[in-house]
This record gives structure tokens, C-alpha cells and sequence, in this order.
């Protein structure tokens, strides 16, 4: 199996040069690690290789995108006409429920300006499509087909049709890595939706679990509660499901409650998402001469805490197509 | 035949191997057998080294690495800092390496593989993300394993004649 060297050079290459080249190289990557790690100078390095993977990694998934396709193609006419007359029912029930949703928004913006907090509803929104590759087994990323060529930045939400599914880390000119809530790097702040308790769920690793260390042992949860993105932080826009809790254990020695939550989002089983744009500033009422503002609108105060572990502390890249829906008010507030 | 080492291999294969490997390194596979995938770019920097140091060394093992860091997304340089330093311990053992018959080059690798996964293990710990899941050992052995068929295929592949 060894071929045999045509090379008349000697044998033993050289000791101190083979030291030095390894001494070089050792610095030069760990230089690149911390100036990557600490001060995210290298995005012109990374998007370049980036962009040179991309073709590679759609090349890889193309034989399961085919296979995919294939299956489709063959699928049973029954099969089809059952899920048609499934998608017609879902949407029956869908139009009903949006039949009352225009008024309901415009109501509940009218009484978000009243309370002068910003009404955060999604306003664009953009399908991407999860690229079907491994980037690591231990860790829950993914990437997907769109960058910051169609607007996508680092920060930015991303969810589907049933909940909360991430967030962006990175963004490279056509595909963007994004870090799903399991992942263990990740934290959300959420709300029980029956009581309105505010905390924090945190990654597990593994695609259908969230942990919720943070909440006392009086604290009202069950199995069953609904969670929802409480908004703080400014990276998911609020209000919109997260998961559903699983197991909660009460155990009178420990301070804290360990809960476990599921999350609704089809983290590993999706084959598109949705990168949503919303509007997080705030929403002022137009200036009336009794009316007295507070020196700080509450949303500013809301969107400060809360900043748990470095992936939420990203809001910085709001996208310019965020902008308020009113101008705010003419004179500063008394 | 006294050709020069430059004929030997043509870059085109080269490179062509290369991204093979990498490719190998994002294929989808399903849940679970994911966590065996070796590490073929590895595998390869060290056929490379062992074999054809005077070709592709340590450099070739730097710039594999920092692909593979492109590739999958994670800390720039912390493939091809451990890349390197399994490329550079196979170039200095690798006239012993050679002249073993191929379970014992197997350890070999087994050995190198090993170090190069300890030391990703405690560059994601520096950097503050540690994976600290007894499976991420698994690509180990698994890659050991696959040398022989690596390298026969590596010699035959790259090899003109």
C-alpha cells in the first residue's frame, strides 16, 4: 500500500523546519480562533469560504432532495386527494379565525398606542429553505437558503407554522446559519400563557426538549401550559407559541422547580421556515394636553433585563424595513 | 522513474479528494448513524502526511482544516490548529508508520484521530460551548477502522499510474 518515494531528496526531511512550519501554522490558527471568537472581525474570511461551500453543501443534499422529489412524484392519487381535503378543511377553519383578525388588530394597536407600548406584530416575513446538511451532531444548527442578499441579519426570528424555531447567527451573502431554541447555547424568554409568569427556557441538545430552571417552587405551572414568547429581549417578536410544558417536578429540597417543555416547532422535521421582520419600537398616542406620559415608556424599560446568555444580546441589527407605524410624537414629554 | 514528487499526484486530484472529504463531512445521514460519521478530512491529511509529506504537509493540513471550519460553521481555526498538530506528529513518525503492516497503522491513526478530537473537545471548552456527550468519541474508532480502506483508496486515487 506505501508507494515508494521518486524523490532523490533525503529521506529524513527536515527537523527544525517541520517545528517552525508547525509553530506558524499553530499561530496563525489560534490568532484566527480568538480574533473569531472575540471580535467577529473575520466575517469577510468566513462569508468568502461561505460562499464557496454553498454550492458544495446544495450539491451534497441534492441526491436527498431528489429522493425527496422522487417520492413525491410517485406518491398515491388517494394520498393526495386526502390531504386535499385535509388543507381544505385547515383552511376553512384558518379563514374563520382570520375572519375576525383585521378588526381585532387594528383594536388591539388602538389600545397598544393608548398604553404608548409598541404593538410588535410580524410585518414581513420571507420563506427560506432548511439546506439539507450536518453541520453538527451535538449541536442544534442548521442552515438555510437565504442571506443577507435578501435582507437576512444576524439577530433576525425565525419561525414556522406551528412556533418559535430560532434565531440567526450568522449570516453569509446567500445562507445563514440558524440556532434552533434547543440548542444548548440558546436561551428564550417566555411567558406561561394561562398566568402570564415570566422566565426563561433554555436549550437542552436535543430537538424535543426545553428546560425551565428559573421558576420558584410556588410557582403556578402545569403540565399542559402553553408557552409563549414573552417579547423582552427584542429578538422574537411576543406572543407567539413556544412550547408546551411536559414534566414538572416539585422537589422540596431544591429552591427552583425543574421543568421540562416540548417545543411546538418541528425543529427536525421541517423542510422550510419562515425569517420574519417586526416592528419593535415604540407606538406613541397622538399628544393630547392632559395626557401625561411617563418619562419612560414601558417598552423601553421591558426590552432592558433579560439579556441571559450572549446569543439573546443581539437585537443590534434591526432591519430598516422595521420602522414605526406612527411618527412618534412632536414635543418631548414634560 | 525518477520523476519529480510534483508529477506524482496532479492538484486536480488533489483538490478533487479534498472536497470529497469535506463534502463527506455535511452529508445528511439519518439520526443516530450521524454520530459515527468519520472524519474524512482527517483521515485524508494523514494519508497525505504519512505518505507523501514532501507533497502535502502540514500546510495542506492547515488549509483542509480552515475549509472544514467553513464548512461546518464553527469557531474559524479550530480544525486547522488540530489539523495541524496531527499532521505534524504523523510527519515525524511517519518512516516507523510506514514500514507497519495495516492493524498496526490502524493504532496509529486510532491514536492521532483521538488526539485531534481531544483537542477540539478542549478548544470547545475554551471558547465556552463545551460538548461534554460521551458520543462525540464515537467518529474515533470509527475513523481507525476506515484507514486501510482510506488508504488503499487514497494510493489508488492518487496515483497516475
Amino acid at each position: 500500500m506505501a508507494s515508494h518515494d521518486p524523490d532523490p531528496r533525503p529521506l529524513l526531511l527536515g527537523g527544525p523546519a517541520l517545528g517552525l512550519r508547525l509553530i506558524v501554522l499553530a499561530g496563525m490558527a489560534a490568532g484566527l480562533m480568538v480574533a473569531d471568537h472575540r471580535e467577529h472581525h473575520l466575517s469577510a474570511i468566513r462569508d468568502g469560504i461561505a460562499s464557496l461551500a454553498y454550492p458544495i453543501q446544495v450539491a451534497v443534499q441534492a441526491p436527498v432532495q431528489a429522493w425527496a422529489a422522487m417520492r413525491e412524484s410517485f406518491a398515491r392519487k388517494s394520498r393526495v386527494e386526502a390531504e386535499n381535503v385535509k388543507l381544505a378543511a385547515d383552511n376553512l377553519v384558518l379563514r374563520l379565525k382570520l375572519m375576525r383578525f383585521d378588526a381585532l388588530e387594528q383594536e388591539n394597536r388602538r389600545l397598544r398606542a393608548v398604553r404608548e407600548s409598541s404593538s410588535r406584530v410580524v410585518q414581513r416575513s420571507l420563506v427560506a429553505e432548511i439546506v439539507r446538511v450536518d453541520l453538527d451532531p451535538f449541536r442544534q444548527r442548521v442552515l438555510v437558503n437565504k442571506g443577507t442578499r435578501d435582507g437576512v441579519f444576524r439577530g433576525q426570528a425565525a419561525i414556522d407554522a406551528a412556533g418559535i424555531f430560532g434565531q440567526v447567527t450568522r449570516a453569509g451573502p446567500f445562507s445563514a446559519e440558524i440556532i434552533l431554541i434547543s440548542d444548548p447555547e440558546h436561551a428564550i424568554p417566555v411567558a406561561v400563557n394561562r398566568t402570564g409568569a415570566r422566565t426563561i427556557a433554555l436549550g437542552t441538545g436535543r430537538s424535543g426538549m426545553l428546560s425551565l430552571p428559573y421558576l420558584p417552587q410556588n410557582a403556578d405551572v402545569i403540565v399542559g401550559d402553553l408557552l409563549v414568547s414573552s417579547g423582552l429581549g427584542g429578538v422574537y417578536p411576543p406572543g407567539y407559541p413556544v412550547g408546551k410544558v411536559t414534566q414538572v417536578t416539585r422537589d422540596p429540597g431544591q429552591p427552583l422547580l425543574a421543568i421540562e417543555a416540548e417545543p411546538l416547532a418541528g425543529l427536525d422535521r421541517d423542510p422550510e421556515i419562515l425569517l420574519v421582520w417586526f416592528d419593535n419600537a415604540v407606538v406613541e398616542p397622538e399628544p393630547e394636553p392632559e395626557a401625561q406620559p411617563g418619562p419612560a415608556p414601558p417598552a423601553a424599560v421591558e426590552a432592558k433585563p433579560a439579556e441571559p446568555r450572549p446569543v439573546e444580546a443581539s437585537p443590534a441589527g434591526r432591519s430598516p424595513e422595521a420602522a414605526p407605524e406612527t411618527p412618534p410624537a412632536a414635543e418631548p414629554p414634560p | 522513474m525518477m520523476r519529480g514528487q510534483r508529477n506524482v499526484f496532479g492538484w486536480g486530484r488533489v483538490v478533487l479528494l479534498t472536497v470529497v472529504a469535506l463534502a463527506a463531512a455535511v452529508v445528511p445521514l439519518p439520526r443516530g448513524v450521524d454520530l459515527f460519521r468519520p472524519d474524512l478530512v482527517a483521515l485524508t491529511v494523514l494519508w497525505f502526511c504519512l505518505l507523501s509529506p514532501r507533497l502535502l504537509g502540514l500546510t495542506y493540513g492547515w488549509c483542509a482544516g480552515l475549509a472544514l471550519d467553513g464548512f461546518k460553521g464553527v469557531l474559524l481555526g479550530q480544525h486547522a490548529l488540530t489539523l495541524t498538530v496531527i499532521a505534524y506528529v504523523a510527519c515525524k513518525f511517519r518512516l516507523q508508520v510506514r514500514a507497519f503492516p495495516p492493524w498496526q497503522q490502524s493504532v496509529v491513526v486510532l491514536c492521532l484521530l483521538w488526539l485531534n478530537e481531544f483537542l477540539l473537545f478542549w478548544i470547545d471548552g475554551v471558547a465556552g460551548h463545551p460538548v461534554t456527550d460521551w458520543r462525540r468519541w464515537l467518529s474515533v474508532p470509527v475513523g481507525a477502522a476506515l484507514w486501510p480502506l482510506v488508504s488503499g483508496i487514497c494510493a489508488r486515487f492518487a496515483s497516475r499510474r
